[in-house]
């Protein structure tokens, strides 16, 4: 039993860091209805910067702060300076842009800081707590409850503010938008840099775990739009439980069907994917969109 | 002063000239229509005047030119268009929307009055206000398209085509919800229109467009006094 519940509350932890990028996603998605595959890649660069800033001395809380700062800034400035360029056209060239941005960021961090593994340290103490007989981190737990914190603030902001609902409407139809006096750059602008700042808090969640690297998001982008799949795109909620429920599973099919075993684990949220794309298409929590014909 | 002219309005797609020198002129509070066969520049002139769209010419709106601005900032001034297509926000609830077209004001409690309002106007909305825009019929999807511009309380409404589409019993309602609103608002209006016989209950003027120009222009009971107009447009 002890096992059974280190595995899950380690699997919760290791999906928040999913959910944290899959949050970011859903935000991009939702204000500009594009899926932004350089998400990743921009966490990696805020996370460099966090470790710069400690590097000279600032503590580390507010190194994560100030990178979290800069992270908005810079998402804003991509969006008005290259995504914009692309967003009267095919939102398929868009995408591929995104992807070129994840390559050319991953580039400029390696350029820049080098390829080999830098120590990132942890917000979150590594001692352990007893959680119903198994022994818990209390880094485990501060990641899981980050994760909720910034979940619940991204679901309030596009069910209950002003903000969030135009930035929906904006992803919608941005003419239209226009229309009722929304400032379309404006908001899209908003939007990228708020996803910049949720990958900004998963990139110093998942450094000291698995060490700085321009690689190091990689997996977890996978595993992100896996959970974005899962949970559906109109969802934050839907998209961190997803994440969660990836993050378990796969710790306990390692663990419990010794078919899989640590080598074949990355196949089970792929295996989930396939399964609920086929008997819901708009994820679990998604809503789905209707169009009357 | 007028509140909207339009004097030698001209614009481009490309290298075709869709607008080769319109002119409008809406009174304040006044409805004026624009008629003319697919491809005569009705909904181009609307365009021109929110902003979708690159013009020459003049274009005044309450004694200052709004030609060139974008159109956010036209719908600050006060003008909402209704585009062709109704432009609903599909994946938006109709709450949602209208919430939306209030993005400007920041009188809440007005918004709400302004929301049941518009309910009232289009007591259709009311059973479907949790619904997706995009789940409503065309008709529903008209009225709250109209109910997303009166939201913005605006001094002027550009209607496109409201009756597109739609059974011809579900456009007369939408019309006389919108006559009702003019009434009652004093909004003044530029309505584009194929249905010449709907567009006739609704406004005081009208001006038909023939190849991106003004052919003949008029108030109604002279337009419908007119021969062409008669064989043209009002089937008769």
């Amino acid at each position: 039993m002890g096992t059974f519940i280190q595995l899950v509350i380690d699997g919760l932890s290791t999906g928040s860091i999913y959910a944290a990028l899959a949050l970011a996603i859903v935000l991009v998605n939702q204000a500009t209805g594009l899926v932004n595959f350089a998400q990743g890649g921009m966490a990696v660069l805020s996370a460099y910067i966090a470790w710069w800033f400690t590097g000279l001395g600032v503590p580390l809380i507010l190194a994560i702060l100030l990178s979290v700062a800069a992270s908005f800034v810079f998402g804003a400035l991509i969006e008005r300076y290259l995504m914009r360029r692309f967003e009267r056209g095919d939102p398929d060239t868009a995408v591929v842009v995104t992807i070129g941005l994840l390559t050319l960021i991953t580039g400029l961090c390696g350029w820049l800081w080098t390829y080999n593994n830098q120590q990132f340290a942890s917000l979150f103490s590594l001692d352990t707590v007893s959680v119903l007989g198994a022994s818990v981190s209390i880094r485990s737990i501060g990641t899981i409850v980050v994760i909720v914190v910034m979940m619940g603030l991204l679901q309030a902001l596009f069910i209950g503010t002003k903000l969030g609902l135009a930035l929906r409407a904006v992803a919608v139809n941005p003419q239209s938008a226009a229309f009722s006096g929304l400032p379309v750059g404006r908001l899209l602008m908003v939007g990228w840099g708020l996803s910049a700042v949720l990958g900004a808090v998963a990139g110093a969640l998942v450094a000291p775990q698995l060490s700085l690297t321009p690689g190091m998001m990689d997996n977890a982008l996978v595993y992100a739009l896996a959970a974005v799949i899962l949970g559906g795109m109109s969802s934050p909620i839907g998209v961190v439980v997803a994440a969660w429920l990836i993050g378990v599973l796969e710790n306990l099919a390692a663990v419990y069907v010794p078919f899989i075993g640590y080598d074949l684990k990355v196949a089970v949220p792929f295996i989930l994917i396939f399964v609920v794309l086929i008997v819901r298409p708009q994820g679990l929590f998604g809503r789905k969109s209707v169009v009357r014909v | 002063m007028p509140l909207l002219e339009l004097e030698d309005v001209t614009a481009f797609y490309g290298p075709v000239q869709v607008l080769d020198g319109v002119s409008l002129t809406v009174p304040e509070g006044g409805a004026v229509g624009i008629l003319g066969a697919n491809g005569a520049g009705k909904t181009t002139t609307l365009r021109s005047i929110s902003g979708t769209v690159r013009a020459g010419g003049r274009i005044t709106f309450d004694g200052s030119s709004i030609r060139g601005l974008r159109p956010e900032r036209v719908a600050a001034l006060g003008i909402a268009h209704v585009p062709e297509g109704r432009g609903t926000l599909g994946d938006l609830t109709v709450r949602e929307n209208l919430r939306v077209g209030a993005y400007m004001r920041h009188d809440h409690k007005a918004i709400a009055r302004d929301i049941d309002y518009c309910l009232d106007l289009f007591p259709q909305l009311q059973d479907r206000i949790r619904s997706n825009a995009s789940a409503l019929s065309g008709g529903e999807q008209q009225m709250l398209a109209v109910g997303r511009a009166i939201m913005a309380k605006p001094r002027l409404m550009l209607l496109d085509e409201a009756s597109l589409g739609l059974a011809p019993g579900t456009a007369k309602t939408v019309y006389q919800a919108i006559r009702r609103l003019r009434r009652e608002s004093g909004i003044a209006m530029v309505v584009v229109e194929q249905n010449a016989n709907l567009a006739f209950t609704l406004v005081d003027s009208a001006t038909v467009l023939e190849t991106g120009r003004n052919a003949l222009s008029g108030t109604t009971a002279e337009l419908k006094g007119m021969d062409e107009i008669r064989r043209a447009y009002l089937g008769g």
